[in-house]
């Protein structure tokens, strides 16, 4: 067994986390940062970190990741990072030339309490930062939250910084999301084309964690938002922001800062969560749903409707990150599913009230924690307790399926082990059909594996 | 730009192509730079500046010391709870993602698949961490029942000033198993290594010679430095078991800490990576007398001339004739799979930036195949492993180094094997060689371009100048120089692939080179309409 000392008696933990179902924040604003053209991150800590981020996102994206550091040393660690990031902001604009540097700190530098927006400002007033040149940071304690609260934290910077009301409305709309793949990046650019609305979305990782391969290395590929865009962003007509954890502190940041009206949606994983982000699309761009909207959602409620003899009373538990999870909770749910049990590790109250609202009428039996302590070890055990048909999850969850024989579908951050989630997407109606294709593979694959040879159906 | 087809005739000096890369830099940093390149010339004692602090904002390839210690030399020991104290992304990025296999039996305990961590929160950096630390050991030993516990520190803890090794003692009288920490905060050194040493330093305090037990064969050895990554550790063990030495205990690959507490009886230390645990050769060798020698089990030339070398040292004509028997048998698959692929790939280009003792030891593999290392250098290796052993009583010690502990380690009498020592005396004096390391440079051709912490910049100018086949790194540099297509091989993580060590392992890294150097799908890049002239017209409806 892989997990041979888990078993089903919980014990109330209160200090001690195994396999944690979240990582720490630095990798999100890593990552979006990497969703703004020509923009470098940067984390201002020790460099382990840095280290350990990039290679976590190009084992999930099979692509380049660059960022620099400012490689702490135990002298910087006691008299503060200040020199470590001057000298890395020269560095990095003589050598690497990005136009944007995105500081993101670490639980060391928010520990000594360096304080990056004056150490920014010291660079500029230094000289250090080039004509036309930007340097944002945004400050990500690696203990507090989770991955997904600094990936918020860093779009909520680029917007402080960049997205000025210069009170000439633009007919557009702002998107938000929280943390999806470039392949929904993509099909989120793509729903809005079908609509004809003008969006801008970010941050926006497609063409960048997806580039071709051309036999030349670009360090800055040609995806990203652009800063005109970002800057647009305070002209716009409304923001749509996805996911209470990733986007709605940009959009606050937003409405704040330049009066732009937002809507808060769910990222759109599934059925409902998809129809009511066409909607608020369609109110903030003020365009009525287009018929081919509306067939891309009939041939969804037909594999549905085909399938649902497969999908009915199938118990299922998932881990992942709240913004991603609610909705696919509820998706499941409408295809007559029983997501039983759900954790996540990043806190937020949210969740609760959701999750409740979701399951406690339909699936009275569901188990669903957050935060501390809600973590793979715990979702493991009740596995043990009473069993599950289907586990969704990243990567980690192979150790359990293979432990507990359950049929498992990869979505989340990391994967690790397995191509497709960087090139298929799971949000609008078609990600629908692909979450739907991948559950029934891998329950049908196991009917296939398991069935006596005298029921072994060729049509299934 | 240098033709590499003229290359028969030795390497061309890359003097102009350093100045080139070094001409980016501001002035302070080409300065430093320009130490840490070599032009390598074997005839010549050079040095090369290493060890030293990274360049802020240059894109280093480096990890922590947290990673050092945890990551690489406890992560692979299966019955210890390796708990991490710290917000949970240290604990979560070191969970599975390296490959150190490890065998457990039916019962066994084996932790390696779980991620252990106090996961701290603001109010745990605020009012201190140490109550939570305590009831984590607290709730994993009711949990999981261990016979040990490492406590392994990250940046904040020593900031806010958590005594791991206080909490540690007061949890091993109140629980009564094996509980020590590490204070391997990832700012402390500047790289990876200073995390060797503390993880050196630890296990020797507080594991080597724990327990005693009977002898179990008559060539007791120890491995130190082999991690077991993609099963290495496992095939050196096969070809071990069939030459007759008893194996006590690896450092660390597929290892426990009981084999730890007992590795003190053994006749001989072997040191692999001579990097991360020279310091536990060093200091067994001081308290128990037990000599140690370099040896390299990549490449098959290098496992013959490393298992006679250990042959030799127990000058038994019995082991000798067994010994040499597997060489016999083993040589003669490999030099099958090696006539085949060798007219493949012979004179092939390869480099070569890899942590501290891989970039040295694929050497052998690569020479055994005719491909040519063209550069070479290590992410956080110091002199000795460029230049030699010879040179340790020159380096000096920098700040950044210097809080690093030594251990103070005495002679225990008790334990301390004078037989061993003589027969040290005696062998040397016939010319053999105990605790040498000669290096990678005296290895390297003249002219090869040594690098030490290679950074983004380098490695696409090195790409531009000498156009390899073949680059050697790790995850972070697998794509971007794909992207120039030109195949990336991992020797951290082998590519998921592996084991590579020994004989069987010889003969995976053939095939591996076989099929990264002989393949067409690099030629697939562009499309067929990037060369040919597009076809003029277009279709039109009559309507």
């Amino acid at each position: 067994m892989l997990l041979r000392h888990t078993t089903s008696n919980v014990k109330e933990r209160k200090a001690l986390t195994v396999n944690p179902a979240k990582t720490c924040q630095p990798v999100g604003a890593m990552y979006a940062a990497l969703g703004v053209h020509g923009c470098l991150p940067h984390s201002h800590g020790s460099q382990g970190c840095c280290s350990y981020h990039r290679s976590a996102l190009t084992r999930h994206y099979k692509e380049p990741v660059m960022a620099a550091t400012s490689s702490f040393t135990e002298g910087s660690s006691v008299f503060g990072g200040q020199a470590n990031l001057l000298q890395a902001i020269d560095n990095i604009f003589t050598i690497y030339e990005p136009d944007i540097i995105a500081v993101h700190s670490t639980c060391l530098s928010e520990t000594i309490g360096d304080d990056l927006g004056q150490i920014v400002k010291k660079a500029l007033d230094d000289g250090k930062i080039p004509e036309g040149k930007h340097v944002v940071q945004a400050s990500t304690p690696s203990y507090v939250g989770s991955h997904v609260t600094g990936y918020a934290n860093m779009l909520e910077a680029f917007v402080k910084y960049f997205a000025y009301n210069t009170e000439e409305k633009i007919r557009q709309v702002n998107l938000l999301s929280g943390w999806v793949e470039p392949s929904d990046m993509r099909e989120l650019k793509r729903i809005a084309g079908l609509m004809d609305i003008k969006t801008v979305l970010l941050p926006d990782t497609s063409d960048v964690l997806d580039t071709p391969m051309t036999g030349e290395y670009k360090m800055y590929p040609k995806g990203g938002t652009t800063v005109e865009e970002i800057a647009s962003m305070g002209n716009s007509m409304k923001t749509v922001a996805m996911g209470e954890w990733g986007a709605k502190s940009a959009a606050v940041m937003l409405d704040n800062k330049c009066k732009v009206p937002f809507s808060l949606t769910e990222v759109p994983i599934g059925l409902k969560a998809t129809d009511r982000f066409i909607q608020e699309l369609s109110l903030a761009g003020k365009i009525s749903i287009p018929e081919v909207i509306t067939e891309e959602r009939g041939r969804l409620v037909d594999v549905i409707t085909d399938m649902h003899q497969y999908l009915y009373g199938k118990r299922v538990a998932l881990f992942g990150d709240p913004d991603t999870l609610i909705p696919l909770t509820e998706f499941l749910v409408d295809l007559d599913m029983k997501p039983v049990y759900i954790v996540s590790g990043t806190p937020g109250k949210v969740f609760d009230k959701r999750m409740a609202a979701i399951l406690d009428e339909k699936v009275p039996e569901a188990k669903y924690k957050n935060g501390p302590q809600a973590d793979m070890f715990l979702i493991h055990q009740w596995i043990k307790e009473e069993p599950v048909d289907l586990l969704i999850g990243n990567t980690y969850g192979k150790y359990i399926s293979r432990d507990e024989g359950i049929p498992f579908v990869r979505m989340g951050f990391p994967i690790l082990d397995r191509i497709g989630h960087s090139y298929f997407p799971t949000v609008g109606y078609q990600g629908a059909i692909r979450i739907l294709e991948k559950m029934l593979g891998v329950i049908m694959d196991q009917q296939d594996a398991t069935a006596p040879e005298e029921s072994f159906e060729l049509v299934m | 730009m240098p033709n590499k087809k003229n290359y028969i005739n030795g390497l061309p000096d890359p003097s102009e192509f350093k100045e080139e890369m070094l001409k980016k830099y501001p002035r302070k940093v080409a300065k430093k730079r320009d130490k840490a390149m070599i032009i390598n010339d074997p005839a010549e004692g050079q040095e090369i500046l290493a060890n030293v602090r990274t360049i802020p904002g240059i894109i280093t390839q480096r990890g922590c010391t947290y990673a050092g210690c945890k990551g690489v030399v406890l992560g692979p020991t299966r019955d210890i709870i390796n708990l991490v104290h710290g917000p949970i992304g240290c604990s979560f990025y070191a969970w599975l993602t390296r490959r150190n296999q490890t065998r457990a039996e039916e019962g066994d305990p084996n932790f390696m698949t779980y991620a252990f961590s106090t996961d701290m929160q603001d109010e745990n950096i605020v009012f201190g961490g140490e109550e939570k630390l305590k009831n984590a050991i607290r709730e994993a030993f009711e949990i999981f029942n261990p016979s040990s516990i490492g406590i392994f520190s990250t940046c904040p803890v020593g900031l806010i000033g958590d005594d791991v090794h206080s909490v540690a003692r007061e949890m091993k009288a109140e629980l009564g198993i094996n509980i020590f920490g590490f204070s391997c905060e990832g700012y402390r050194g500047v790289s990876q290594s200073a995390g060797h040493h503390i993880a050196n330093n630890g296990i020797f305090k507080h594991v080597v010679g724990n327990t005693d037990r009977p002898r179990t064969g008559k060539f007791q050895v120890n491995l130190l430095g082999e991690y077991n990554i993609g099963g290495d550790a496992f095939e050196i063990e096969r070809i071990f078991e069939e030459c007759g030495l008893t194996l006590l205990s690896t450092y660390s690959g597929n290892s426990t800490v009981e084999s730890f507490a007992y590795s003190h009886t053994a006749d001989l230390n072997m040191v692999m990576c001579h990097r991360s645990i020279n310091y536990i050769a060093e200091m067994m060798e001081e308290k128990y007398g037990i000599p140690w020698i370099k040896v390299n089990f990549i490449g098959a030339d290098a496992t013959a001339k490393t298992l006679r070398k250990i042959a030799d040292y127990f000058g038994d004509k019995e082991l000798s004739a067994k010994v040499e028997e597997v060489i016999a048998r083993e040589s003669a698959k490999v030099k099958a799979v090696a006539d085949l692929v060798k007219p493949k790939v012979q004179g092939k280009l390869a480099m070569m930036f890899v942590g501290g003792s891989r970039a040295h030891h694929y050497q052998e593999l690569f020479t055994e195949l005719g491909v040519r290392v063209v550069s070479a250098g290590y992410e956080f290796a110091h002199r000795d492993d460029y230049e030699g052993r010879e040179v340790i009583p020159t380096i000096k010690i920098d700040a950044d180094t210097r809080n690093i502990e030594d251990l103070i380690v005495s002679k225990d009498d008790a334990n301390y094997r004078d037989d061993l020592v003589a027969k040290k005396a005696k062998l040397e004096e016939s010319g053999y060689e105990f605790r040498d390391y000669k290096g990678m440079m005296p290895d390297m051709s003249k002219n090869s371009l040594v690098i030490d912490d290679v950074n983004h910049w380098e490695t696409e100018k090195l790409i531009e100048f000498y156009k390899p086949d073949i680059f050697c790194a790790g995850i972070k540099e697998k794509y971007v120089v794909q992207k120039y297509g030109i195949p990336l091989k991992q020797l951290h993580s082998y590519d998921y692939g592996g084991p590579y060590a020994a004989f069987g392992g010889a003969i995976n890294f053939y095939k591996e080179m076989e099929r990264m150097l002989g393949t067409d799908i690099w030629k697939l890049v562009d499309a067929p309409w990037k060369h040919e002239p597009e076809i003029v017209g277009s279709v039109t409806y009559d309507s």
